[in-house]
């Protein structure tokens, strides 16, 4: 297949995708064509839309690559969609930061670092999918650890967790990490 | 304290405290321990005056600044061997949490002003935190979970009196048996996951089970159309990202 070709079937694909698209995804409907060719087309279409004027952009988000609208278009569809935009709570958006940084890490956790109870703020992160319990605490109660999900990437605009941008006076904070005390969920509950 | 009113939401005493620093243009390592607390207390009545509700946070906040308070008034050192002070600032604690929550608070600014989906930018579909689930299933109800909960307990023979043997299973041994079915193969029917439930306390614990993984994202039940058969799967794992 010719180059342009296959640029303009990938074109097509983020079209219609309804959430991000992998390199391996797009390399397993297009087939016959390497992924590092893929790759390559991927980051073109992204400079084209990159030109002024263009109302699209092609992020890479969550692992995958996704169209977006221009944010500087943001009202337009906006008043297009009609409906009010789902806004973020400080609490909500604190919680999501504090969880975020230090995943997996348990309620209490996050209580004492926000000094409030988080209960509520738990609840409605896990209806909106943007937190999910990734594993059992090895400590007493076996409290449930909390972890960040795909939809938090995507509602973020990032490509993975060490997109995350570093915080400040980094010096006591780990990144991501998946500590000793910590059982995997799956297995949690043999012991 | 000045009579002009600023009314904000604090979202907690350390968020109250920050404002407090950020006000007096001090120091967070070297906080006016005595100006600050009469400010926070001066604030939490206004709190009360207009009627808001203070949670508890607020009071166990105001009792430590007070008990801060009290200590940095007596003589370093020579307190006779009080176990709490180490020669330490009794602020030191304090100081450490607020800079702690200062930190997260930022980083939830800064993740604020990230290109937001369906704030700022949007895609095609426009609404793609709604998780319809995939191949178009609808989530199920409560009501129709207990239906047929209903179902599988009838269906357990009314005689089985002659069974002795309390065979004890928790909750969360069922959680871990669902989750090891759930990694050995996609889905699972609702019914056949109570195919092998003896009694009505395993079904009972066996469905409990379910709804906790529920609870925590960790599977999800769908149904293809209504009245259909009821579908557990594992929900969509963080690290498998989206295959659209």
């Amino acid at each position: 297949m010719e180059r342009e070709e296959v640029k303009s079937i990938l074109e097509s694909l983020l079209f219609v995708a309804d959430g991000p698209l992998t390199v391996q995804r797009f390399a397993e409907v297009v087939d016959g064509v390497d992924k590092a060719m893929i790759h390559g087309l991927l980051q073109e279409l992204q400079s084209d839309l990159e030109a002024p004027n263009r109302g699209l952009q092609l992020v890479e988000v969550a692992g995958g690559y996704q169209l977006r609208t221009a944010k500087i278009n943001g009202d337009w569809v906006k008043k297009l969609l009609g409906g009010r935009p789902a806004r973020m709570g400080r609490a909500t958006l604190e919680t999501l930061a504090i969880i975020a940084y230090r995943q997996p890490i348990t309620k209490a956790e996050i209580e004492a670092i926000r000094g409030v109870d988080v209960d509520g703020v738990i609840t409605t992160l896990l209806e909106r999918n943007l937190i999910r319990a990734v594993a059992r605490k090895d400590v007493p109660g076996r409290p449930f650890l909390y972890g960040t999900t795909t939809e938090f990437l995507q509602l973020f605009n990032l490509n993975d967790l060490t997109d995350l941008p570093t915080l400040k006076e980094t010096d006591e904070i780990s990144l991501p990490e998946i500590s000793r005390d910590v059982i995997p969920l799956e297995q949690a509950e043999e012991s | 304290m000045s009579t002009r009113v600023e009314l904000e939401i604090f979202e907690g005493p350390l968020d109250l405290l920050l404002h407090l620093i950020k006000k007096n243009e001090v120091s967070i390592t070297d906080i006016p321990i005595a100006t600050i607390t009469e400010q926070y207390l001066a604030t939490l009545d206004l709190l009360q005056t207009l009627s808001l509700d203070v949670a508890g946070e607020f009071l166990v906040m105001a009792a430590t600044l007070i008990h801060i308070k009290s200590r940095m008034l007596l003589p370093v050192g020579d307190d006779g061997g009080d176990d709490e002070d180490d020669g330490l600032d009794p602020r030191d604690e304090l100081v450490r949490r607020l800079r702690e929550y200062q930190r997260y608070k930022e980083a939830a600014q800064d993740l604020d002003q990230r290109e937001v989906l369906s704030r700022d930018v949007f895609t095609r579909s426009a609404s793609p935190t709604e998780d319809a689930g995939p191949r178009g299933f609808r989530e199920v109800s409560v009501f129709e979970l207990l239906a047929a909960l209903k179902r599988i307990i009838d269906r357990l023979p009314k005689d089985s009196f002659h069974e002795v043997t309390l065979e004890k299973i928790t909750v969360r041994e069922k959680m871990t048996h669902l989750l090891d079915i759930l990694r050995a193969q996609p889905s699972i029917l609702f019914e056949s996951l109570f195919a092998e439930a003896s009694s009505r306390m395993e079904i009972i614990v066996t469905f409990l089970a379910m709804l906790e993984l529920v609870k925590v994202r960790a599977i999800r039940i769908v149904q293809e159309e209504m009245a259909g058969p009821i579908v557990i799967e594992a929900a969509a794992d963080m690290d498998g990202v989206a295959r659209a």
